[in-house]
């Protein structure tokens, strides 16, 4: 391999460079974006909107790093692949030949056809262009709405609420999340968010989104003809009730960005199609991260079976850590260990490790524990058969996760995990104890013992 | 959003302030028999009388055409006796006292007035700006600081630089035109310590209720956090007791007043020839205080370095540290993390730490060899004076403190502290303490790296599922609250556990094992 061309600088992309070039010292490596000149944290954008950080701040590498360590950044648009010819052409009409090809195209955001769609104002919320559009649409308005109750969508709703702006959340389930959350967790979930201001619409879908003339923003100026701008001024639910708004924020899911290769004869299910080693249809192209999607299941080294395709930030950077062993010689499959995930509902984080399932199977039994506070708790999932356990929840509490994932793996028993707890507490120190409410061994909502902290201080083990 | 409760605490804290600033120029000085009598020993008394003649009973309007006629006096008269080989009547300079004796008019008059003033509209007025955050619900609070130009080195960052640069110049090279904040603090001084007030004086007091009022602000904000209310605590507390009241009341007994909790080599004059000589006249107590001090850093450092890591000394204790914790608070973010800078801080502040060695070894040599010359050509005396004016003025103040605004709330700590540089040795090396990262769950948003105030690139490692093991870093914990994902944790462990080599792949991933 003479040269290494990657579509794509976000996490699944840039870790494969960085880890092909640990490898290969010679290797020529291409790494394309439209996006970005450089390599920035995709789950910072709200950072950047609520005023916490600065673009520079999301770039985990200094500017230098790149040239340093050869990586080429070339920024451009690639419309299409030859796959027979091994080139990709550019949008300005430049012709690139590689030896291997990396798609790492990450998504795009769904959206459904609604009426208004396409009115300003309207958006999702995936890259820097759809901040900078929020940045826009979002100057001097009063009301919001926010359409998918999901990861994206509570995002968009603290976003919003920093600048004070109304937020109306629109979601379809009757819980927050419920694809993830079992009812416990999303109801806990949905109390805060009306906690932080957020008008909560359950079971609430939208139907149609108004945008032109009438708007009763503070924009408005003249008399109420049609809007030229065709702004959003409201948007009405299946019930038909009419929310005025002057923002959509659409949170419900992205789809991977794959559209440019329809023609390059590269086989798309949803994504890329790829095998365990991330190959596609065609040699020496390869596909990682959000863009892919497995044609088999990938089973985790927990035995638990992974979804076909997974947009997820560590999924990305471990599917970039796996390929860049392949390019380099040595080919590998993709092994994920038992799942995690993380996110924050606006002061509350959330984790998960394992398999933990929004509605029970047939062979698991689950445990769960709530503080009197109703912003914290911990559910673990057990299977009824050999009491192993499958899958852990925690909102509001911190968790090791090389101990989940031990426990996980090695299907310890639910008993052992509990009387082991106290191993998995990763919360700062003098921090209330859970372990100890949660085990009995102190009543709810009493503080931890002096005692408690000060041993942990000086002993070695946790 | 701000309430009118908040909006009327900020317009008092202004005005209070515009006060205390207004107050400087407010003086006329007249130079009187009085003032010389109050100021000058005995025996040069009739000398500067002399020389002074023709300032007496004229009013001055500024202290800087005061101060400039009594100091071309005292030079003329200085010159005569340089003249006549008359060297041991030379009169040194008296301009600081004799100034403030000399103001006269409505503000010395009603300084008392002033300082309640002054003190209630600036602590009343900060308290009702901050107090009304606690309707806010728990959690990280860092919404706008780079829309705000107090917190993104905007003009009022620029406007609060200038003052507080202007404030430790006046202090350190100029206290002789500060005198009017100094009158403001004197009934204070006679209060706690029997004296008048010295420009120390007056900026202790400042400094603790600085830490004071911002420490409030801080218990408010990360009142989520309990790690963070009790460093909180812990700093308010050891400045307000250790380095304010009980030197103080020392001094009121006429013991050496000493700051039980400051040490060697930050406090770098604590073996210079004057403060030993104080303590052994000082008799029991006098030899307690040197012994402790001594056994601070020889003994209390590696001990409680070893077990805690630096941070039991500059986040929990230390009076800087505890000024970058809650005046620096706000500014945090301004540390600057590139990889340069890191290099050019580790040279530098352990350039720091062997010039204060050094130093102080030369200072002992002299003491106990009574020769101020060292190797036949370096004088022990300007040496240390070199060291006091560029590391304990310009370096811990001008730049230390003046520059919060715009380079962070650590510059003094992160590039010039010798003790940090010292501590961070015995951390770096032999310490149970380190970050432990949270296997593979860092998303690299960036936010621990933006508010390490010690300018760590803490994503660096956490992204890499490596433990954060690093000398300068202080152990404040705020990388760990401001994680949105609880990836980074402070903990204590066996040496051997920490991860400073991470492997081929963070954790989460089985598909390959290198060992």
């Amino acid at each position: 391999m003479k040269h290494l061309i990657i579509i794509g600088n976000g996490i699944a992309g840039i870790t494969t460079a960085r880890h092909v070039r640990q490898q290969d010292s010679t290797v020529r490596i291409t790494v394309i974006s439209a996006e970005s000149d450089h390599f920035y944290s995709r789950t910072a954008l709200m950072y950047i909107y609520m005023g916490h950080m600065t673009y520079a701040h999301t770039k985990p590498y200094e500017d230098g790093f790149w040239a340093k360590n050869r990586i080429d950044l070339l920024r451009g648009y690639v419309e299409q692949v030859d796959t027979s010819a091994k080139r990709i052409r550019l949008a300005d009409g430049q012709w690139l030949d590689y030896d291997a090809l990396v798609l790492a195209t990450g998504s795009v955001s769904t959206t459904v056809d609604w009426p208004g769609l396409s009115a300003s104002g309207v958006q999702g919320l995936y890259g820097l262009p759809d901040l900078e559009r929020m940045e826009q649409f979002t100057k001097n308005i009063e009301r919001a709405v926010v359409v998918g109750g999901g990861l994206i969508g509570v995002e968009l709703a603290e976003m919003l609420r920093s600048r004070h702006i109304d937020v109306t959340m629109l979601v379809r389930d009757p819980h927050y999340w419920s694809s993830t959350l079992p009812a416990e967790e999303g109801k806990l979930v949905g109390r805060h968010l009306l906690r932080h201001g957020v008008d909560l619409r359950l079971e609430t879908e939208l139907k149609e989104i108004l945008a032109g003339s009438r708007q009763t923003g503070p924009r408005q100026a003249g008399p109420r003809s049609a809007d030229p701008t065709g702004r959003v001024r409201a948007v009405v639910t299946k019930t038909g009730e009419e929310i005025p708004c002057q923002f959509v924020g659409l949170g419900i899911g992205v789809t991977p960005n794959v559209a440019f290769l329809k023609n390059s004869g590269v086989e798309l299910g949803k994504g890329v199609l790829v095998n365990e080693y991330f190959e596609t249809n065609v040699a020496d192209v390869y596909a990682i991260g959000d863009c892919n999607e497995f044609r088999q299941p990938i089973l985790g080294t927990d035995g638990a079976l992974r979804k076909p395709i997974e947009q997820i930030w560590y999924t990305g950077r471990m599917h970039g850590e796996t390929l860049a062993r392949t390019l380099c010689g040595s080919r590998t499959a993709y092994r994920p260990g038992a799942f995690f995930n993380s996110a924050k509902f606006f002061d509350i984080e959330y984790q998960t490790y394992g398999t933990l399932n929004a509605q029970l199977t047939d062979d698991e039994q689950t445990y769960y524990w709530e503080h009197p506070s109703g912003e914290q708790c911990l559910r673990i999932n057990y299977r009824k058969t050999d009491q192993s356990v499958v899958g852990i929840h925690a909102l509001g509490i911190r968790l090791r996760q090389a101990v989940c994932d031990r426990w996980i793996q090695d299907r310890t028993p639910f008993a052992t995990v509990v009387s082991q707890l106290r191993q998995a507490d990763f919360n700062p120190e003098f921090s209330e104890s859970f372990t100890d409410q949660l085990t009995g061994h102190a009543p709810a909502g009493s503080p931890d013992r002096r005692k408690g902290w000060f041993h942990r201080l000086f002993s070695a083990t946790h | 959003m701000r309430t009118t409760g908040q909006r009327i605490g900020l317009t008092a804290f202004l005005i209070g302030f515009a006060l205390f600033v207004a107050i400087l120029p407010l003086s006329r000085y007249v130079l009187t028999d009085k003032v010389l009598s109050e100021t000058i020993q005995k025996e040069q008394l009739a000398d500067v009388r002399m020389a002074t003649a023709s300032m007496q009973g004229k009013v001055y309007a500024s202290s800087f055409s005061f101060v400039g006629d009594y100091r071309a006096a005292i030079a003329q008269l200085n010159e005569g006796f340089k003249r006549r080989n008359e060297t041991n009547r030379l009169v040194q300079d008296y301009a600081f006292p004799v100034t403030k004796a000399a103001s006269t008019g409505f503000f010395p008059d009603n300084s008392g007035l002033f300082f309640w003033l002054i003190l209630l509209l600036c602590m009343g007025g900060a308290l009702l700006y901050i107090l009304p955050e606690q309707r806010a619900l728990p959690g990280i609070k860092n919404n706008d600081i780079y829309h705000d130009p107090a917190t993104n080195r905007g003009w009022i960052g620029v406007v609060v630089c200038g003052f507080l640069i202007g404030f430790y110049i006046l202090l350190y090279f100029f206290p002789e035109y500060m005198t009017n904040w100094v009158l403001l603090f004197d009934p204070l001084s006679q209060l706690l310590n029997g004296g008048p007030a010295s420009q120390w004086f007056v900026y202790g007091t400042l400094y603790t209720l600085v830490i004071l009022v911002m420490g409030v602000r801080m218990l408010i904000k990360y009142r989520h956090s309990r790690y963070q209310q009790f460093r909180t605590l812990s700093v308010m507390f050891f400045q307000t007791v250790f380095a304010f009241l009980v030197p103080e009341l020392l001094a009121f007994f006429h013991q050496p007043a000493q700051d039980l909790k400051n040490m060697w080599p930050l406090d770098y004059s604590f073996y210079f020839d004057y403060r030993i000589d104080e303590k052994i006249k000082a008799g029991t107590f006098g030899i307690f205080l040197l012994v402790w001090g001594t056994a601070l850093w020889v003994l209390g450092v590696p001990i409680l370095t070893y077990f805690f890591g630096k941070r039991w000394y500059c986040s929990w204790v230390c009076g800087c540290g505890g000024l970058a914790e809650t005046l620096g608070d706000p500014y945090r973010q301004l540390s600057d993390k590139r990889l340069g800078v890191w290099k050019l801080e580790r040279i530098v502040v352990h350039s720091v730490l062997v010039f204060a060695v050094v130093m102080t070894a030369m200072v002992l040599y002299t003491y106990w060899s009574g020769q101020p010359s060292v190797f036949g050509f370096l004088d022990s005396y300007g040496i240390r004076s070199a060291y006091g004016s560029a590391i304990g003025a310009v370096f811990a103040g001008v730049l230390g403190t003046g520059f919060y605004p715009v380079f962070g709330s650590r510059v003094w700590c992160r590039f010039g502290c010798p003790l940090a540089a010292y501590l961070g040795l015995v951390q770096r090396f032999k310490s149970r303490f380190r970050i432990t990262t949270n296997g593979g769950q860092c998303i690299s948003c960036g936010n621990c790296s933006t508010y390490c105030e010690m300018g760590i690139d803490v994503r660096w490692y956490a992204q890499r599922g490596q433990d954060i093991v690093r000398s300068s870093c202080v152990g404040c914990g705020i990388c760990s609250a401001v994680c949105p994902r609880g990836v980074l944790n402070l903990e204590n462990d066996s040496t051997t556990s920490r991860r400073t080599d991470p492997g081929p792949i963070v954790l989460g991933n089985n598909s390959f094992r290198i060992q």
